[in-house]
């Protein structure tokens, strides 16, 4: 098929297709309630205590965090209950301006994934216990510089009386300020 | 060395079809998938009679904003009365689409196969990011009000970080594969820009800048797939399917390095063997990496192991990918210029490597000679890799 095909489809820009008969609006008109299963319900309740606690595979060892009911490499059922430090390093950071309807926001927002301290993986292994979370205390600048990469962090939790059993239980992580 | 498996036909791709690519269309989804049907079917020479099976891909049914969305599209895509399937791996599906097609026909089931993919994204208000909400996980990642550049953000910094690459290093694949859209009449976001232009566009989740990613699109593509004894009845220039792959791994993206797509370097080794590839680095001539970002076509390349971890940006930088370059990537134009209605992107990229393969491409035509290509898609969670490779 080269440059010259005269191809089916008729485009419409943003008023026509405002202005066309019979155009329907529908909103679905549902509300969701998940259960967060038997793993992640612990791993809520431990965010509650302000632990974070992950699972043991009894076969391979690994600690996941998230917590999972079986182990996805062994298809054992995981067992043992770990709590960990909480600390780990940046793995990968971002400064979002927008919202999760595409709306500008006023304050960015530093986002990333924590790589935890957690026993199972090798040293840079593939796959390890982490999280994705808000980051506070990390600049901008640090992001775009590369300097958050492989920054050492810990969960700052919310006081004990505002913590609900949800993931925001952590308010974000923050950089551990050394000595 | 082939894979040892037992295929009882030989599968070739003898047609494909294509609607034009755009923000808003006036088509219903089905009207899109009969459009690029028919124009399969009468690229194959064919009718609706000659085909025993269909194929169906399709994204989210959130973005169509119709549930049991394969149904619905059933008739528009030549399923009426027909053994039909919906296929649906996220982003992922465009590709998988053809793979599907192949597994009917090459087990014996089918003869021929017309396989098509839609989406239409246009519905969707206030804006159709809103969709991708619903992919998060509900328990640990929706409450933190994440939207999907994040994550594809996520993955940009780490490699950046990986392999040293810069912002300027990778825009320069929105560069190259927007110019390329120049030359295809289906394209949605083809122009001529430059890295500063890219740089310039609104920073919308550092470091994702508006044009690093593909546009929101509505489009459908298909393509008609038959066992040997048919393709050489149907057309003298079959495009033989010479391997399929694919490959999952979890939704727990942010538990496993984000530098590397080790699942769709498993789909291509998969996909690879059967093809009896070796070395895809030397074999393979042109190529289409899902590019729905622009650092995405690298990770791919890497992935699909047509450069090794962390080399991409630099023989990007020397022309290597190029149209006539040693290993073109994306002469499409890809989704970074053609557009991306998401099942239907994916096969568009399947269609570019039969034109190619088919020296039918015109001015896309890449300036090698050309004798393996591979197509390959990529989605949901960061976490699957559908990997298709054909040969003239």
């Amino acid at each position: 098929m080269s440059e010259k095909e005269k191809l089916p489809g008729h485009y419409l820009k943003s008023k026509e297709m405002y202005e066309l008969p019979g155009l329907v609006e529908y909103r679905p008109r549902v509300r969701y309630r998940f259960s967060a299963g038997q793993a992640q319900t612990r791993f809520l309740e431990g965010l509650k205590e302000g632990k974070i606690l992950g699972v043991k595979c009894p076969r391979c060892g690994r600690v996941y965090v998230p917590p999972r009911a079986y182990c996805e490499y062994c298809y054992a059922a995981t067992s043992e209950w770990v709590e960990l430090p909480g600390t780990g390093v940046i793995h990968t950071a971002v400064i979002s301006y927008i919202s999760t309807f595409r709306e500008r926001m006023e304050k960015p927002e530093i986002v990333g994934v924590v790589r935890l301290d957690a026993p199972g993986y090798k040293e840079d292994s593939y796959e390890f216990a982490g999280l994705f979370h808000k980051l506070c205390g990390v600049t901008e600048e640090d992001v775009k510089t590369g300097r958050a990469i492989g920054m050492k962090v810990k969960p700052r939790w919310r006081p004990p009386e505002e913590r609900v059993g949800d993931v925001n239980d952590i308010e974000c992580f923050e950089p551990v300020v050394e000595g | 060395m082939k894979m040892n498996i037992h295929v009882k036909d030989r599968v070739a791709v003898v047609g494909a079809g294509i609607t034009l690519f755009r923000r808003r269309l006036l088509e219903t989804p089905r009207e899109l998938a009969w459009e690029a049907a028919k124009m399969a079917l009468d690229n194959a020479g064919l009718t609706l009679a000659d085909i025993d099976c269909v194929v169906i891909g399709t994204a989210p049914d959130a973005f169509d904003g119709i549930h049991l969305n394969g149904e619905y599209l059933a008739d528009g895509a030549g399923g009426y009365g027909k053994p039909t399937v919906r296929v649906y791996v996220g982003g992922g599906t465009g590709v998988f689409v053809p793979i599907a097609a192949w597994w009917h026909v090459a087990s014996g089931l089918c003869n021929t196969v017309l396989a098509v993919a839609e989406e239409k994204m246009s519905p969707a208000h206030p804006h159709p990011q809103g969709v991708f909400a619903y992919i998060w996980d509900p328990v640990l990642e929706r409450p933190l009000g994440p939207n999907l550049i994040w994550i594809f953000a996520m993955e940009m910094r780490r490699y950046m970080h990986r392999c040293g690459a810069t912002k300027e290093d990778i825009a320069l694949v929105s560069v190259k594969n927007k110019r390329n859209a120049l030359d295809h009449p289906a394209a949605q976001a083809a122009a001529n820009i430059t890295v500063e232009d890219v740089l310039n566009s609104e920073t919308l989740v550092w470091p994702v800048n508006r044009l690093d990613i593909s546009p929101v699109s509505d489009g459908a593509a298909a393509l008609i797939l038959a066992r040997e004894r048919e393709a050489r009845r149907i057309t003298d220039t079959p495009v033989w399917v010479e391997g399929i792959g694919w490959s999952l791994d979890n939704t727990h993206w942010y538990n496993r390095e984000l530098g590397y797509p080790r699942y769709v370097q498993y789909a291509a080794r998969m996909a690879y063997r059967m093809a009896g590839i070796e070395r895809p680095w030397k074999e393979i001539d042109v190529a289409e990496p899902y590019d729905p970002f622009d650092y995405k076509e690298l990770h791919h390349i890497e992935g699909l192991m047509l450069a090794r971890p962390c080399e991409a940006p630099k023989l990007l930088k020397e022309g290597w990918f190029d149209r006539d370059g040693e290993l073109p990537t994306s002469p499409s134009g890809g989704l970074l210029g053609v557009g991306n209605p998401i099942a239907a992107a994916g096969l568009m990229k399947a269609a570019e490597i039969f034109w190619q393969l088919r020296y039918e491409a015109g001015r896309r035509q890449v300036k090698k000679p050309v004798h393996k290509g591979v197509a390959q898609a990529w989605g949901d969670l960061m976490q699957v890799g559908t990997v298709i490779v054909m040969s003239n």
